[in-house]
């Protein structure tokens, strides 16, 4: 039976995640910009100031005609955090598939999802376990923040995981990434954000890479140690002198995020994903009152949603 | 490092001029193909079929734009530059078969395509990748679509542009390439200055 009420909330909530794709699709948050503009007054090669410059330029034209920051609207990934007595769980799922079949209308964005099997684009984002949802279940709240990601594919073609033999320790890890970093070359778009992932096995260290993505450029890991690591990684890869696009310069990344689980005794995994500088992502919560709220985005919440 | 406008049709000529390093702005016709417009156009000329489009002296873009459907005829609302090493495998059967003077992309080729641009006289170039919307200014209209079968980014989309760029040349047709080059001196500074301060190896 479906109440008034949850028709309403569902109406409600779809609304509010179409939104919140097309946030993700035409403004770029607002810690990437801000690293973006710092980059441009860092470098000095006039060839990478004017790409940065096509790069800046490009992120307002998007904003102010509402337009996606890049063709390349990527695959749609949500990562939703829901609490234990959140009210709204079982609608979610086919909210968010519905949302993205109407944004990808509405914005619009590149239909993205080809089947493996038959080779066919259904033209709307959607197929098997598509969009994609990741779930975090968390204890003693009443809301759940749903964030999404548009990954694109030229920063995901970089992507690598390997076992390394214990024995390579940290150093093995740097060593690992800065080499990803090198291979990637200008392909991923540069200046890049690159998340690292060490675990007991890849599946662990690639889960753990991929939700780095979401952490805003310029905040630290909350272990020291792991910050530091990530510091010296960030000065490492720039020091390779890739710039923006290949074109030479002094940031190469915006930002390196690591994160960690233990290690297996017999193994020691990493995996290593980078995103575009167009790092395209956009939060909200959703309260137990059905009322919305942009983290990332918040001039919307003037907006009537 | 130089500038200039430039008009299709390409020549030989003006293509054999430009140097690593140029910028340039086109202006006329751009033929878009990605990875499965590549492999159905490569194998239509190994059959010794005809494609769609004469793209002699006209410039091959590895892009898929996001369009709209406008009453009877299609609108690009932003467009920009995919991944382009993985049309390597193609290029030099299409720059050779199908006089393509320019090829546009992103994040570089191979010494395959190196090899082609030297011999028959074509330049690989790069649009900062992710200017999508800054770029759809540049595209004045949909002139054609052809496989539109393949799927919206696959199709062959023949737009008309205007001073499209800044496009940097990368592959010159006198056997530099740019990012190779950078591949170099980056593996230098990784062995020489970066490992050693980190300890590693």
């Amino acid at each position: 039976m479906v109440s008034p009420l949850s028709l309403d909330i569902e109406g409600k909530l779809l609304e509010a995640t179409v939104k919140l794709i097309e946030a993700a699709a035409v403004w770029l948050p607002e810690d990437v910009e801000k690293a973006l503009r710092r980059a441009y007054d860092i470098e000095d090669n006039p060839t990478t100031r004017s790409f940065l410059k096509a790069m800046i330029d490009n992120v307002e034209i998007a904003r102010s005609k509402r337009l996606p920051i890049c063709q390349d609207t990527g695959v749609v990934m949500f990562y939703v955090r829901v609490g234990d007595r959140f009210p709204y769980t079982g609608l979610l799922p086919s909210i968010l598939k519905k949302a993205t079949v109407e944004a990808t209308r509405r914005v619009p964005l590149r239909p993205n999802t080809i089947d493996v099997i038959t080779g066919r684009n259904p033209g709307d984002n959607t197929g098997r376990y598509m969009p994609w949802i990741d779930w975090e279940l968390v204890e003693g709240i009443d809301y759940a923040e749903v964030t999404v990601l548009l990954k694109g594919g030229g920063s995901e073609i970089v992507a690598r995981a390997r076992n390394l033999v214990p024995a390579e320790g940290l150093k093995g890890v740097m060593k690992y990434v800065i080499e990803a970093v090198y291979e990637a070359g200008p392909q991923p778009c540069p200046p890049i954000i690159v998340s690292v992932g060490i675990g007991a096995n890849v599946s662990i260290a690639m889960k753990l890479a991929a939700k780095g993505l979401l952490r805003p450029v310029g905040v630290r890991h909350e272990d020291p140690e792991v910050a530091r690591l990530e510091e010296t990684l960030l000065q490492a890869i720039n020091g390779i002198g890739y710039g923006a696009h290949g074109m030479g310069g002094k940031v190469t990344a915006l930002d390196v995020h690591v994160d960690y689980a233990p290690r297996h005794p017999a193994t020691l995994s990493v995996a290593v994903v980078m995103n575009c500088w167009a790092a395209r992502r956009a939060t909200m919560r959703v309260y137990a009152d059905g009322r919305i709220e942009y983290i990332t985005h918040p001039h919307l919440n003037k907006e009537v949603v | 490092m130089a500038e200039y406008k430039l008009r299709t049709p390409l020549s030989e000529d003006v293509v054999r001029e430009l140097n690593v390093g140029d910028i340039v702005y086109l202006t006329g016709i751009v033929v878009t193909m990605r990875d499965t417009g590549h492999k159905r156009a490569v194998e239509l000329l190994s059959r010794g079929e005809k494609l769609p489009v004469d793209m002699r002296g006209l410039a091959l873009y590895h892009a898929g734009p996001v369009v709209r459907r406008v009453g009877d005829r299609w609108e690009v609302v932003v467009i920009g530059p995919t991944t382009s090493t993985r049309m390597e495998v193609y290029e030099y059967d299409v720059i050779e078969k199908m006089g393509v003077r320019m090829v546009i992309g992103k994040g570089g080729m191979g010494p395959r395509t190196a090899e082609a641009c030297k011999k028959f006289g074509a330049v690989y170039t790069v649009y900062p990748g992710g200017a999508a919307a800054l770029q759809a200014e540049q595209v004045k209209r949909v002139v054609d679509v052809h496989w539109l079968d393949l799927g919206v980014p696959d199709a062959m989309w023949v737009l008309e542009v205007e001073n499209l760029g800044p496009l940097t040349v990368v592959i010159d047709s006198k056997g530099r390439n740019l990012y190779e080059e950078m591949y170099r001196r980056a593996r230098r500074k990784i062995d020489e200055e970066i490992y050693p301060a980190l300890g590693i190896r």
